[in-house]
């Protein structure tokens, strides 16, 4: 699957610029499913990004581990979920020095997520590069109830902790991950935009 | 207010060639506090000559009770650390800028690195009191040729934390060793001579670090220079630049008034239009970017000068 190319929007939404190699420098590698061939690109672009690479993958069902495994990273691990890995994740990065580089590829929940983690471990935002691919498929976060629902495809969705019908807005916490959802029907209760599939 | 009138109340040297200046409100009331990595420009009125030059503040940035700057004697200068140095007496009033700070810690770093070379070391002495307060972990690495040369080692805490580099004794700083290892979230600043700028630059990015988290400051005064002219477009006039004088005491002479802050080609404050140029702008700020630099349509004239047949400004 290619890198996604998503429509212009508000200055909150995410960019991600695509990855390119930083050269044989220590680096935190982390990609969830179709990420993973965003890794393998990388790889194809410069072998040496992989010397001295942590790599953690979350397959979610995707067949690409075993092509993955191969890059010859220096560590390879994969993991269930992004919450399965975050210990380690995060030791990564304590123990991590400054000049580390990150590389983050797959879905906006998990680069959000990564993303919010590294910045708070003192990661410099330019450390770090990032390349959406797979399900655009969003993180969302009710600002009404701050329950956060994952794997949101629909506009508008029903916020799995309050139940109210959101609204999937492209204002994004670069402190949660998460995009915001607000209630859809607030001023004219019951009268709801029928649902779409949420477009790149 | 944007400058007062303040009395030197103590003069003490640091090094043969450093002194420390102390001033003090003429009635004794409090001054503006600044931060970590302030400077103040201090006025110097020498015959026919107004000189304004910038100097760290060193003294502790929460203390109102006085400024305190450190002048090295540059005897091949352009003259201002040399009255300084030579008519500058315990009870004089001269005319001081107030604090301005553009070089200031960034509160958000988990770590700060400082790097000093020779007088390089004056807007630390500030930011470590400002870091004491702050409790954050620092790091401090001090390089001069010499311990005659070394001024700051009096202004020092002696703390686990500073190393002093003395390359006469031949121990030199290793720049790889400082900024291989450092932990998530630590700004580096640099503060001396411009080898050492570049250097620290080079390392960084050679070690993969980022421009963004990689502070400086350059201690520089205006460059001499072969003499010029320049013709100010919405008047006429045209004004002559002495070589050893900078294009912004030349307008200021001649009664033009410009905004102005850093007087370094720092700060940005006195950019000026090029109206028009016939030649080649001699650009020294680390202002304007490559490409205003290359177009020759907008000068600093604080440190930059020009060589050819002709340039205006828009002034």
């Amino acid at each position: 699957m290619p890198r996604t190319e998503f429509s212009p929007s508000i200055a909150s939404r995410p960019v991600y610029a695509g990855l390119t190699s930083q050269g044989a420098t220590p680096a935190i590698m982390l990609a969830d499913a179709e990420g993973a061939e965003a890794l393998i690109d990388l790889a194809g672009q410069d072998a040496s990004v992989m010397d001295r690479a942590h790599l953690i993958y979350i397959p979610a069902g995707a067949p690409h581990g075993p092509r993955l495994a191969a890059l010859g990273a220096r560590l390879y691990h994969e993991a269930p979920s992004f919450a399965a890995c975050l210990e380690r994740y995060r030791q990564a990065l304590a123990e991590a020095h400054m000049g580390s580089q990150l590389y983050l590829a797959g879905t906006e929940g998990l680069i959000g997520q990564a993303t919010a983690e590294a910045l708070a471990a003192g990661l410099p935002a330019d450390a770090i590069h990032t390349e959406h691919r797979g399900s655009v498929a969003r993180r969302m976060q009710c600002v009404h109830c701050k329950g956060v629902t994952e794997n949101v495809t629909t506009d508008p969705f029903i916020c799995a902790h309050c139940g109210l019908t959101l609204f999937v807005r492209d204002h994004f916490s670069r402190r949660l991950g998460a995009f915001q959802g607000v209630c859809v029907d607030a001023e004219t209760p019951g009268i709801v935009p029928p649902a779409q599939e949420i477009k790149p | 207010m944007k400058s007062q009138l303040l009395r030197v109340t103590a003069i003490e040297p640091l090094s043969p060639l450093v002194s420390r200046f102390r001033f003090e409100h003429p009635e004794g009331a409090a001054l503006p506090l600044f931060s970590g990595g302030a400077h103040i420009v201090v006025e110097m009125p020498d015959g026919e000559i107004l000189r304004r030059n910038a100097y760290s503040l060193i003294s502790d940035p929460l203390d109102g009770s006085c400024y305190e700057i450190a002048v090295r004697r540059e005897d091949t200068g352009r003259g201002g650390s040399r009255f300084m140095h030579t008519k500058v007496a315990v009870g004089d009033l001269l005319r001081l800028s107030v604090p301005l700070n553009l070089f200031s810690l960034d509160l958000r770093a988990k770590k700060h690195v400082l790097i000093a070379g020779g007088i390089g070391i004056t807007p630390f002495i500030a930011q470590l009191r400002q870091i004491a307060r702050l409790q954050v972990p620092f790091e401090l690495h001090y390089a001069a040729r010499s311990r005659d040369e070394a001024a700051g080692l009096k202004l020092l805490p002696d703390v686990p934390q500073i190393h002093v580099h003395i390359s006469d004794e031949g121990n030199r700083m290793d720049l790889g060793a400082i900024l291989g290892a450092q932990p998530l979230g630590t700004h580096v600043y640099t503060c001396g001579p411009e080898g050492l700028i570049d250097a620290v630059a080079e390392t960084g990015r050679r070690l993969g670090w980022p421009k963004a988290v990689l502070h400086s400051e350059v201690f520089m005064s205006p460059p001499p220079g072969a003499p010029f002219e320049v013709t100010l477009e919405k008047t006429g006039r045209t004004i002559s630049v002495a070589p050893h004088q900078s294009l912004l005491e030349a307008l200021e002479a001649s009664d033009v008034e410009i905004e102005w802050s850093c007087r370094g080609g720092a700060c940005g404050r006195c950019e000026t239009g090029v109206s028009a140029c016939d030649g080649h702008i001699e650009h020294h700020d680390h202002w304007l970017s490559d490409d205003e630099k290359a177009s020759q349509t907008k000068i600093m004239p604080c440190v930059s000068r020009f060589q050819g047949a002709k340039l205006a400004l828009d002034l």
